[in-house]
């Protein structure tokens, strides 16, 4: 069997399990997320490993947006499941009488995920719980430029989850391509905006719904802040930009916006930060990730070429070849124009663009696409206003970063070119999931006007049928109201 | 793309272009069928089409509704309201005409033109101005340990602009129904009806043009050139209703803009009928929600009846029986029964009638009279599987019945073939119900009647797989047309150390008690204990 075959022989088993009916039941479910809960307890310290040879994450970061993450997903998920599984009912008007009414929710069927390489683990095991959870089977192909992790997923996985369900399919573009091909019924993508209209085409071919988590320039807004408040403000902005595998982040903070005559205080506060969390050694600095390879490496060096743009460069700017480290680096003011301002960024380096009012802020995110994630710092209440009621983004936060990943009653996804719909907490429940109307009669209690053949008696009691007009329709019935013609 | 520039081609009720085949790998090249005739100089007089739409005009037309949106007018609850009130004057003031339009396009009956179009969207209308605001609050969520101190809300804006694409069989109620969603939810439109329905389509240009916002509220009449030339614009949503094949194309366009889509699709859509059942109500029922809906050409009619070999006799029996009692003897002449939609339509059908396969096995009506578009309610019954009336979506007023020997069977019948829109069952059975209902999947479940949880404005409505993605009706449009935007918010006041570098085995130890949610594993952590 060559590999073209291979892959759809299993995508064929998968499709075969998901109509036998095993993963529909509660039991089966639970059982993959408390394997799952296993899977990264017993293989936490090689998950560490792993996350720091591949890409240079420290134990912190790795818990915190990977294995931290995914524990916290599928706990919740075995907590609420039967929750969330159980159909919501509700009452109907009494014209329905006797009548009962629910929404079902029920898996899609066969789902394909298709994860990032910054966050390798994060990106393919949250969806799949969801995707689980939601009785679904699975098929998941991590991305090729993790390629450790990768492996890591596709040995480990047929060990702990049912390997007839749940199955690992590793490779590059080629794969991808192939695999985009197939009748899914549902799938799930993290990456970037190109790629994402590629999976939406294929997708299109069979009329398959997509998630799509994409990403886009997501803008920092910066108010006055009092000293104390900007400390913290500047280790937020810090760990939010750098924090995240070395800016490569969807909801990593892009660019900062600051009024002119606070700029300079703000870029004084971030170095600071920043030598107290990399040090100030360029060639030996600490707690910060990689490059993921040398293209995008080479890729966000391009970014400084235009000398007009490496001339607003005021600190940082440094690039280490061999380790593909690029030291976290500021930019003051850089030309609107400039690649660096116009492509998303996803690296080490932050522009800092200043204006006269800060409000203005609002008019330049909105002469942009709609960014994943948009953060501002301020407490001023009205301008808070003002920015949720006049900018459109997947999320906004205010006064931090990236923190609204960990909130899973919040929805996690983007719009416009940052996204097509959410996951986290129920979300990623209801993402993989159908929520089928179902209406329920009885043979009793037969509307007779609602048959032809049609009359102006049958027209004027159904005019008071959709007027929920009982009083009328029973002073019809009893002769006590007469048909107009009307 | 190839340009089209020619007159908007006024058609009569008989003659239209429609859609043939797609064609494969383009782009998103909108199938056509050229052979179309220019209407009666009467009906040219009449038509409010402009001369013509072309990607120019589109442009254009994008402009300014891009700018109306960013004024940020259709944001307002007022602005909203007072368009939904409009609306509802509009349908109001309008019943008449609406009915002739209807009467015009499809020979539609004015009980169906008024419970199935005009007192739906009213009603639609009517919840809309009532929850209107409820609907746009923002919604409170719940934090946890690892955000504290926060709060959090989650807040609905409007997408932007939007387009609507309407169908011909109910082209009042899905043109106006999603535009509903769209206002209320705060958008700019464009609605485009459909071109195989004229008479309604003018009029709604006509009439939404004088009650509405025109600034932000559009109609662009128009066939393929025109609908083509709208898709190569970027919207912020675009809302389909129709057929697969041409769903695929919108999709397409959509993904090359990263738009967003609602498919309302059809499919097949089964009735299982058992024999433990009150029979009479059972055939009534069928038959309403078959012929009493637009001659079957509705997106959730029963298309295909399956029941067991004994029982079929005495079903179809019933099913003739009250045929004849709500259309008469002769129905190719009542007045009850709406006509098939246009030419292209009938000849469909028509193929459906005469396929080889099927010949013997139809045992009620037949007939057809392809001058005045009508063809007879008509059974068939145990069309082979592979014949072209068991393969495709009927949308018209032919009823194939398949016989299996026990019940059960239908249920792996149905799932079979993709999933339909709608799936319904007539049981007094408890577990035959709960079977179906976990086992079929489907857009929406009725157990015991036909089409009726179109009604109910708290069901959502829409398909999954091959009959469409997505959903509306009542707050479900509100929500189809809005992004609902994740608003987290924070002070200075509480930042975890364990958060920034250095790092730490001490912060990681508080790091997982925090994100676990743990307050005794926070307290554990602070005094150094893992």
């Amino acid at each position: 069997m060559n590999a073209d075959q291979e892959m759809r022989w299993s995508v064929e088993e998968l499709r075969l399990t998901f109509k036998s009916g095993k993963t529909r039941s509660v039991g089966w479910r639970k059982t993959q997320l408390r394997a799952i809960l296993r899977l990264i307890h017993e293989n936490e310290d090689t998950l560490f490993q792993l996350l720091k040879s591949e890409l240079g994450k420290h134990p912190v970061e790795s818990y915190r947006n990977e294995i931290g993450v995914v524990k916290k997903s599928a706990d919740r998920a075995l907590n609420c499941i039967e929750k969330w599984m159980s159909p919501k009912k509700g009452r109907l008007p009494l014209v329905f009488f006797p009548a009962s009414r629910k929404v079902l929710p029920e898996p899609l069927g066969v789902v394909l995920i298709i994860g990032s390489w910054n966050f390798p683990i994060s990106l393919t095991l949250d969806p799949l719980i969801g995707a689980i959870s939601a009785g679904n089977t699975v098929v998941l192909k991590p991305s090729e430029l993790s390629p450790n992790c990768a492996s890591f997923l596709a040995n480990i996985l047929p060990s702990y989850l049912d390997p007839k369900a749940v199955k690992v399919i590793e490779g590059g573009r080629e794969v991808s391509n192939q695999l985009l091909q197939y009748k899914w019924d549902k799938i799930f993508f993290t990456g970037s905006t190109k790629v994402g209209k590629i999976v939406m085409a294929a997708a299109a071919n069979n009329l398959t719904p997509v998630t799509l988590e994409l990403g886009g320039k997501c803008p920092a807004i910066f108010d006055f802040l009092s000293n104390s408040d900007l400390k913290v403000a500047a280790k937020r902005v810090a760990s939010g930009k750098w924090g995240p595998c070395a800016g490569q982040a969807c909801i990593g903070i892009d660019y900062i916006l600051v009024e002119q005559k606070f700029a300079s205080t703000l870029i004084e506060q971030l170095k600071k930060t920043i030598k107290k969390f990399y040090g100030d050694d360029a060639k030996n600095l600490k707690n910060l990730l990689k490059i993921i390879n040398k293209g995008h490496f080479d890729r966000l060096r391009s970014f400084l070429e235009d000398p007009a743009v490496a001339n607003c460069i005021v600190y940082g700017g440094s690039f280490d070849d061999t380790r593909l480290i690029i030291e976290p680096t500021i930019l003051l003011d850089p030309p609107l124009d400039a690649e660096i301002m116009t492509e998303e960024i996803f690296g080490p380096l932050l522009p800092i663009i200043t204006m006269d009012k800060i409000e203005e802020s609002i008019e330049f995110i909105n002469s942009k696409p709609k960014p994943l994630a948009l953060y501002a710092f301020t407490k001023s209440e009205n301008f808070k206003k003002r920015i949720l009621a006049e900018t459109s983004s997947g999320s906004v936060t205010f006064n931090d970063t990236m923190i609204q990943f960990l909130c899973d009653d919040l929805p996690f996804g983007g719009v416009g070119q940052s996204g097509i719909g959410r996951y986290h907490g129920k979300y990623s429940f209801d993402t993989f999931s159908h929520e089928k109307a179902v209406l329920e009669r009885s043979f009793y209690f037969e509307l007779e006007p609602r048959h032809p053949p049609w009359s102006n008696f049958k027209l004027q009691f159904l005019r008071l049928v959709y007027n929920y007009d009982y009083v009328g329709m029973l002073l019809l019935l009893l002769g006590l109201k007469r048909p107009s013609n009307s | 793309m190839i340009k089209f520039y020619r007159r908007y081609p006024s058609i009569t009720h008989r003659q239209h272009r429609s859609f043939s085949d797609l064609s494969s790998n383009s782009r998103f090249h909108l199938p056509i069928d050229i052979d179309y005739t220019m209407a009666s100089e009467e009906q040219a007089k009449n038509s409010t089409a402009p001369a013509t739409f072309d990607a120019e005009a589109a442009d254009c037309l994008m402009k300014e509704l891009r700018s109306t949106f960013l004024d940020g007018k259709t944001k307002s609850y007022e602005w909203r309201s007072s368009q939904l009130k409009s609306l509802l004057k509009m349908l109001e003031d309008s019943d008449k005409q609406i009915c002739d339009a209807l009467f015009s396009d499809l020979s539609k009956p004015e009980m169906e033109a008024y419970i199935h179009e005009i007192a739906m969207i009213k009603s639609s209308c009517k919840l809309a101005l009532k929850k209107l605001k409820d609907w746009m609050k923002p919604e409170k969520t719940k934090t946890n340990l690892g955000t504290f101190p926060s709060s959090a809300e989650i807040v609905p804006e409007p997408l932007g602009v939007v387009l609507i694409i309407s169908a011909w069989n109910y082209p009042l109620l899905l043109s106006v129904d999603p535009v509903i969603g769209a206002i209320a939810a705060g958008n700019a439109v464009v609605l485009k009806p459909s071109e195989l329905a004229p008479a309604m389509s003018s009029l709604l240009a006509k009439l939404l043009g004088k009650y509405l916002d025109s600034s932000a509220i559009k109609v662009v009449e128009g066939a393929v050139p025109e609908t083509s030339a709208l898709l190569e614009q970027k919207w912020d949503k675009i809302f389909y209703t129709g057929n697969g094949r041409v769903a695929r194309v919108v999709m397409a366009a959509a993904a090359n803009n990263l738009t967003p889509v609602v498919l309302e699709l059809g499919g097949k859509s089964p009735v299982l009928v058992d024999s433990n059942i009150d029979l009479t109500v059972t055939a009534r029922r069928i038959l309403s929600g078959k012929w009493g809906c637009n001659n079957g050409q509705a997106c959730v009619a029963p298309d295909y009846i399956i029941t067991t070999k004994q029982y079929a006799p005495v079903l179809i029996d019933s099913l003739k029986h009250n045929l004849v009692k709500f259309f008469g003897e002769d129905p190719m002449n009542s007045p009850d029964l709406s006509r098939v939609g246009h030419s292209r339509h009938f000849a469909r059908l028509k193929k459906l009638l005469d396929d080889d396969k099927i010949s013997g096995k139809i045992i009620h009506g037949g007939q057809t009279d392809k001058s005045n578009l009508k063809i007879a309610p008509t059974i068939v019954l145990d069309a082979p599987e592979d014949s072209l009336i068991m393969s495709e979506e009927i949308f018209g007023p032919l009823l194939p019945i398949v016989t299996v020997e026990k019940i059960e069977d239908g249920i792996e019948f149905i799932n079979s073939r993709p999933k339909p829109l709608a799936a319904y069952l007539f049981t007094n059975t408890k577990q035959l119900k709960e079977e179906f209902v976990s086992n079929i999947s489907a857009g929406g479940v009725v157990i015991n009647d036909v089409t009726l949880h179109l009604m109910v404005d708290t069901l959502p409505f829409g398909g999954v797989g091959e009959s469409g993605t997505g959903a509306y009706h009542g707050k479900f449009s509100f929500d189809a047309f809005s992004h609902k935007k994740a608003v987290l918010y924070r002070g200075f006041f509480g930042d975890a150390p364990a958060r920034y570098p250095p790092y730490t085995p001490g912060k990681l130890r508080l790091l997982k008690a925090l994100l676990d949610g743990s307050l005794f594993g926070i307290i554990r952590a602070l005094f150094g204990f893992s």
